[in-house]
């Protein structure tokens, strides 16, 4: 069961590339005559992460940007879902709104945030609402092609046993839009991030993209890095969860060596 | 065979399809995939179905099965007309259509539970059927952990359970290896025989037509028709693995290399 190739040797190589990494930010700068306000080195960075846990309250910005991160995504995706089962099931439906979705969908959607933050204030909806947009579309876009690609002898089957319409959405068309709709997920996961932050930067007296604002007016470069990893944190956790989740749902798709 | 006895009963079948043209709007296409098929076959009958590519074998067995209707003719099954799916009919397909997300004994649930079996009851017919194609210790396995030729066992269990009168069998074997084939057809003719069902095989394989059926129709090119039928004399039907031994299955295989143009002037060489 080593289905991602990593022996002990590649362990130890990949430990020996972050001392290796972290050694270079350590003194690399220095050694070429960066400035710290420039690039502060690793310890630096994380003595201003203790601080920041003291002091500026990291971890509450911290949880702030997950629990958004985490409505955001499961709302685009609950809609993107939604939306796509919609479309893939009634292509007249799919025609009428297809020209406004696909508008939608190239409007880059971080633009919307000082909207949204004019619209709702320095609430959490202009964030939610951001990491929505931004979920929405990969997710429905899979779920939508997902529909529409489903084996058409898979439906006469289910059709020769007398299925209604609606048996064949829930036992054929729902289940096998599920391995499209992890890969929209997966992408939507690291995208929530992006949307959140931006909904932050714009407004907002909370979270990571606060914190990344108040680095940046204060000068305050060590303070960024701390917030920018954080997030990258943030990202990878919601990453690997659906990934998570993904294992279980799609277990019949894992496939046996031997 | 008796007008009144057949199981399924093709009359007078025509089908076409219209193509809508590319590039002129309204320039559509008229396809007559088949004309004036008549056939009927008996109770405990397997009739193979046997012609070129193309030809409709398929679109009769979409007919027969109520997922399209005849542009003109009627199919009759058990003296019923056919105008939409029923359970009287259930088919089979060269890919076994299972689904990946469920287990062998739940895929082979799905029609029963489309048709409103209560859980238990679904559970303990697929349980059985299992055990009948040699499958029961693969019950709760998924597809992507079997082989070719149980995956498609399994495609069979799904076809009985729902006990049909009718099996109508679209190249069932024709994705599967030579052995393979031989050991399922075996298993196809003896349960088929077993239960005295009525069958509709599609095959593109002369000697598999020869080995299970009792009567082959040989249909020409598109617009498909039957142009000759040839009842197999030959004793085993039961047995294939027996049948295909037998001496005369050269003349058989010569007879429909003849009328399917394959070969032409090789054929006579063989014999």
């Amino acid at each position: 069961m080593n289905a991602t190739g990593f022996g002990t040797r590649e362990i130890l190589a990949s430990l020996a590339l972050l001392v290796l990494f972290l050694a270079a930010w350590e003194w690399g700068p220095a050694l070429i005559g960066i400035p710290t306000f420039i690039v502060p080195p690793a310890s630096m960075v994380w003595e201003e992460a203790l601080f920041m846990l003291s002091a500026e309250g990291l971890v509450y910005h911290s949880v702030i940007t997950a629990v958004t991160v985490l409505i955001g995504f499961v709302l685009g995706s609950l809609l993107g879902m939604l939306i796509g089962y919609l479309l893939g099931v009634s292509p007249t439906a799919e025609v009428v709104l297809s020209p406004y979705v696909l508008a939608l969908q190239i409007a880059p959607k971080v633009a919307f945030a000082p909207l949204f933050v004019l619209w709702f204030g320095y609430t959490i909806y202009p964030k939610v609402l951001v990491a929505v947009l931004i979920v929405f579309f990969p997710v429905m876009v899979n779920v939508l092609t997902a529909v529409r690609t489903v084996d058409p002898d898979l439906v006469n089957l289910a059709r020769s046993f007398s299925a209604k319409r609606w048996h064949i959405f829930t036992k054929i068309e729902f289940r096998a839009a599920m391995p499209p709709l992890f890969s929209g997920l997966r992408i939507g996961a690291t995208l929530a991030v992006i949307g959140v932050v931006v909904g932050e930067l714009v407004g907002g007296n909370t979270g990571l993209g606060f914190l990344l604002a108040l680095g940046e007016g204060s000068g305050n470069t060590a303070m960024v890095f701390v917030t920018i990893i954080m997030l990258t944190v943030i990202g990878i956790l919601a990453y690997v969860s659906v990934i998570l989740l993904e294992r279980r749902v799609l277990h019949y798709l894992h496939v046996d060596r031997g | 065979m008796a007008e009144h006895a057949a199981r399924i009963d093709y009359r007078a079948v025509t089908k076409r399809f219209t193509r809508k043209g590319r590039r002129q709007r309204g320039a559509a296409e008229e396809i007559v995939a088949v004309t004036d098929v008549n056939f009927a076959v008996g109770n405990g009958e397997v009739v193979a179905l046997i012609g070129p590519s193309g030809c409709g074998k398929s679109t009769l067995l979409n007919m027969g099965s109520g997922l399209y209707q005849p542009s003109a003719g009627e199919v009759y099954v058990d003296g019923e007309r056919v105008d939409s799916p029923n359970s009287h009919v259930a088919f089979m397909l060269q890919k076994d259509l299972l689904l990946p997300w469920r287990s062998i004994r739940a895929n082979v649930e799905f029609g029963l539970e489309i048709r409103g079996w209560p859980r238990k009851d679904r559970r303990d017919r697929a349980l059985d059927l299992l055990d009948k194609c040699h499958l029961s210790h693969f019950a709760e396995h998924y597809p992507h952990q079997l082989s070719g030729g149980m995956r498609q066992r399994a495609a069979l269990a799904r076809t009985l359970a729902v006990d049909p009168s009718v099996l109508l069998m679209d190249e069932p074997f024709s994705a599967l290896d030579a052995q393979t084939k031989m050991i399922l057809q075996q298993d196809l003719a003896e349960t088929v025989s077993g239960q005295g069902k009525t069958a509709v095989l599609i095959t593109h394989d002369l000697i598999e037509s020869i080995a299970l059926s009792d009567r082959i129709l040989v249909m020409s090119q598109r617009p498909g028709r039957i142009i000759r039928e040839i009842p197999v004399d030959l004793p085993d039907r039961e047995n294939p693995m027996a049948r295909r031994q037998h001496r005369r299955v050269g003349e058989y295989v010569a007879e429909l290399m003849a009328l399917l143009d394959v070969g032409g002037h090789v054929a006579d060489e063989v014999i």
